[in-house]
């Protein structure tokens, strides 16, 4: 059935909104997409606009929307720079599988291919990066591509898509229709596991001595959050979940075993190169995660479970391939899976993690990271948000932090983005209003997005800011000391007073400089009604542990160096997990 | 362009695309970002208003199944598989223009008389002739050109298809599916 009215461009580009369930944008205005926000005022406050200080957070801001509120993200930028500017924000959802509409005013049709004024092919530029990509040259077409648009990022597996309409489209006036269905005769992005494969996953299951479950993104997109658990307490199998995976487990569970990888646990490491099963979850054995691919799991027989046929087949052979919507299959899988004593596995793991703590945090004066991170999660118990940018503050947000709120950590994988961590934190905090956000942030990453202060204090979102700040590019310095010869080339930074930064945007600034202090300013930043942002000077050449060095094997995960010999102690999660 | 004749067998893709502007700029931006290695491609319309149809033949060191897999990801592409182990027809076109003088004139034509080839244009010092056949025959009948000057060669590409009444990219009706969409709210 068709319903029809006559509306301009840009209308039908809300109305198409309010049939998707869409009432937030982020987004910047310029010449080109104007008509999109003279409309604004008319449907105000079905829809709310939030106007950000740069297009690459409008781009952010809706990434983290979309990851926390569970519907479509929505971005707007002008023709030319506004549009060129999405661009890094479109390659982050694409790489992490997040729904994001991004819409863009383009120059008026008669200018398109000349080189008007503000024009991009921006349609051309996000073809690698986008699930679709649309320019709209009739009036008549942009509900039909507006549809399509929102279909195709939020089906099968997500991701952004790209809808161009020149600024004249957008002022012309066409019949408005909204079909029931949308018909793609090339769009298939829906399969269901073929009853074989999970006959012989639960077979494969039932066999293995030495099984894990590497728990991915995509648990938490499906919201497999039950099923997996199921599976892992049914079948009686320990879990580790990928970066992105992590929250999609309850982070103080028994069988959780944290993060493997390039900077996973050791025991995980081990584990994963021990392991005569490896049953990878809505994820896609990143190099990350597999280290040097032809050493993956040696030992291992693979169960793949992933909604996407691509991933299949592409770094590893599965020994069963269970293609669709992972908490389908896992529905399906827990159906046939039966509990099987595997003491000896356990124990061998419980003596991998007593050996070789991986995440202790050394007894020192100095002010450390993980101390910081650690303190922070003391005094939330995880009850946040935590968002982070990319590098080392983000793989200690991934360690010493127990995520036990489902979906709860939103972090730029796969791209790495840094600067992430200050509009996801916007689009966290829009889309969970009433929860807490913390965003953790690199002093470098931090400095490339922090003009977003300013639409913080505007819209006075009471997000609290934790820099963890060493005065470098951290994980670059890191990996010039290890790998470089400690040739330190433009990494340390001559930061600014960030406290003074804050207080500049009308934010309340703290600062921490001893361990002493660390508590009472996270308490008074939780204290604190509304943005915070807290200075925390830490170690300046702390190094990331553990850390497979990069072209290496998961068996050759070196640990935390020196940490065995310095007095130390356990996160007290894991001592609830060693006891 | 491998000869065709040595070794491993090239793979041939077929594929049923829409008609849309900006199809085939989708489609080597997965070549080139991916790293596919493509020997020939071949584009025109097909029975289907409204769709083209594709043939490309990709070296054989690439992955093929990737190459499937990757493409079928694009929404443009409505079907696409490798029928390189199937029973296929494959052919491809070529125009070589060869300079002539009036000795080699009539031996030209000889050759392409015995290629079945057939000869388009007739100048003094000029003859282009037109051959259709598998990439063997087009390579060979190259090859004993080149005792004269070849002054431009074109190529097709290969395009295929299946042997017998089969269709290609049969389409059925589309059923109707539950559509799972990106869901909401989260609960363990």
């Amino acid at each position: 059935m068709e319903t029809k009215q006559e509306l301009t461009g840009a209308q039908m580009v809300m109305e198409a909104f309010i049939r998707e369930g869409v009432d937030t944008i982020f987004g910047v205005p310029g010449g080109a997409n104007l008509p999109l926000y003279d409309v604004l005022p008319e449907y105000y406050p079905r829809i709310k606009h939030y106007l950000v200080k740069h297009e690459q957070c409008a781009a952010h801001a809706a990434d983290a929307y979309a990851r926390v509120s569970g519907k479509a993200g929505v971005c707007y930028g002008t023709s030319g720079p506004g549009a060129t500017n999405l661009v890094t924000g479109i390659a982050n959802a694409y790489m992490d599988s997040i729904p994001l509409v991004a819409v863009t005013g383009q120059v008026i049709s008669a200018l398109i291919g000349r080189d008007g004024f503000q024009e991009a092919d921006i349609q051309g530029i996000t073809i690698p990066i986008t699930k679709h990509s649309e320019l709209v040259r009739d009036v008549n077409e942009i509900p039909r591509a507006m549809q399509e648009a929102f279909f195709i990022a939020t089906t099968g597996r997500p991701g952004p898509v790209l809808v161009d309409i020149p600024r004249d489209v957008l002022q012309q006036k066409g019949e408005f229709y909204w079909r029931d269905k949308v018909e793609l005769r090339g769009y298939k992005p829906f399969s269901q596991a073929d009853p074989n494969e999970i006959a012989r996953a639960a077979e494969l299951i039932e066999q293995s001595q030495r099984p894990v479950i590497i728990s991915g993104h995509g648990v938490i997109i499906s919201q497999a959050f039950a099923e997996i658990r199921e599976l892992a307490e049914k079948a009686g199998i320990p879990v580790i979940t990928t970066l992105l995976g992590i929250s999609g487990f309850p982070g103080t569970h028994p069988l959780y075993l944290g993060m493997p990888g390039m900077h996973g646990m050791y025991w995980n490491n081990l584990a994963i190169a021990e392991s005569d099963l490896v049953i990878g979850v809505g994820m896609r054995f990143d190099d990350r995660v597999t280290g040097r691919l032809k050493d993956f799991a040696p030992r291992a027989k693979i169960i793949h479970m992933d909604i996407d046929p691509a991933e299949i087949g592409k770094n590893v052979r599965p020994a069963a391939a269970l293609l669709g919507d992972v908490k389908a299959s896992l529905k399906e899988l827990n159906k046939l899976v039966v509990h099987k004593d595997r003491t000896p596995w356990f124990n061998w793991l419980e003596d991998m993690r007593r050996k070789h703590p991986s995440i202790v945090i050394r007894e020192t004066d100095e002010l450390l990271p993980q101390y910081v991170i650690n303190s922070i999660y003391e005094a939330t118990k995880g009850d946040c948000y935590v968002v982070t940018g990319v590098g080392q503050h983000q793989m200690w947000a991934a360690q010493y932090f127990w995520y036990d709120k489902p979906n709860s950590f939103v972090t730029s994988g796969g791209l790495g983005t840094m600067g992430f961590e200050v509009p996801a934190a916007m689009g966290a905090q829009v889309a969970a209003p009433n929860d807490t956000v913390w965003s953790i942030c690199g002093d470098g990453g931090f400095m490339m997005t922090m003009q977003e202060l300013a639409t913080i204090a505007e819209y006075g979102w009471p997000i609290k800011f934790a820099i963890i700040n060493n005065n470098n590019l951290g994980m670059v310095r890191q990996w010039q000391e290890l790998f470089y010869g400690n040739n330190i080339v433009a990494t340390p930074l001559k930061n600014p007073d960030f406290v003074k930064v804050a207080e500049a945007f009308h934010i309340l600034g703290l600062r921490a400089e001893r361990k002493e202090e660390v508590a009472a300013v996270i308490d008074q930043a939780m204290q604190h009604p509304g943005p915070v942002l807290i200075d925390f000077q830490v170690k300046h050449d702390e190094n990331c542990y553990p850390m497979v060095p990069p072209g290496a094997a998961l068996h050759e995960t070196i640990d935390q160096p020196a940490y065995a010999q310095t007095p130390a102690r356990l996160p007290a999660p894991m001592e609830v997990a060693a006891s | 362009m491998s000869d065709g004749t040595s070794g491993i067998r090239p793979h041939t893709i077929i594929a049923l695309v829409e008609d849309r502007p900006g199809v085939l700029n989708r489609i080597a931006s997965k070549w080139r970002q991916r790293g596919f290695n493509i020997e020939s491609l071949a584009v025109g319309h097909s029975e289907k208003p409204g769709l083209s149809r594709m043939t490309f033949v990709v070296d054989a060191d690439t992955n093929a199944e990737q190459v499937v897999k990757q493409l079928d990801k694009l929404v443009d592409v409505v079907d696409i598989r490798d029928i390189s182990h199937e029973d296929i027809v494959a052919r491809e076109m070529a125009l070589i223009k060869i300079r002539t003088d009036r000795g080699s004139r009539s031996q030209i034509i000889d050759i392409a008389e015995l290629f079945h080839a057939d000869v388009l244009d007739v100048e003094p010092d000029s003859i282009i002739i037109e051959a259709t056949g598998d990439e063997q025959k087009i390579n060979a009948l190259v090859n004993l050109l080149k005792d004269y000057e070849i002054i431009e060669l074109v190529r097709t590409g290969r395009v295929a298809m299946l042997r017998g009444p089969a269709v290609s990219h049969p389409h059925p009706e589309e059923e109707d599916q539950q559509y799972e969409r990106y869901p909401g709210p989260h609960t363990w």
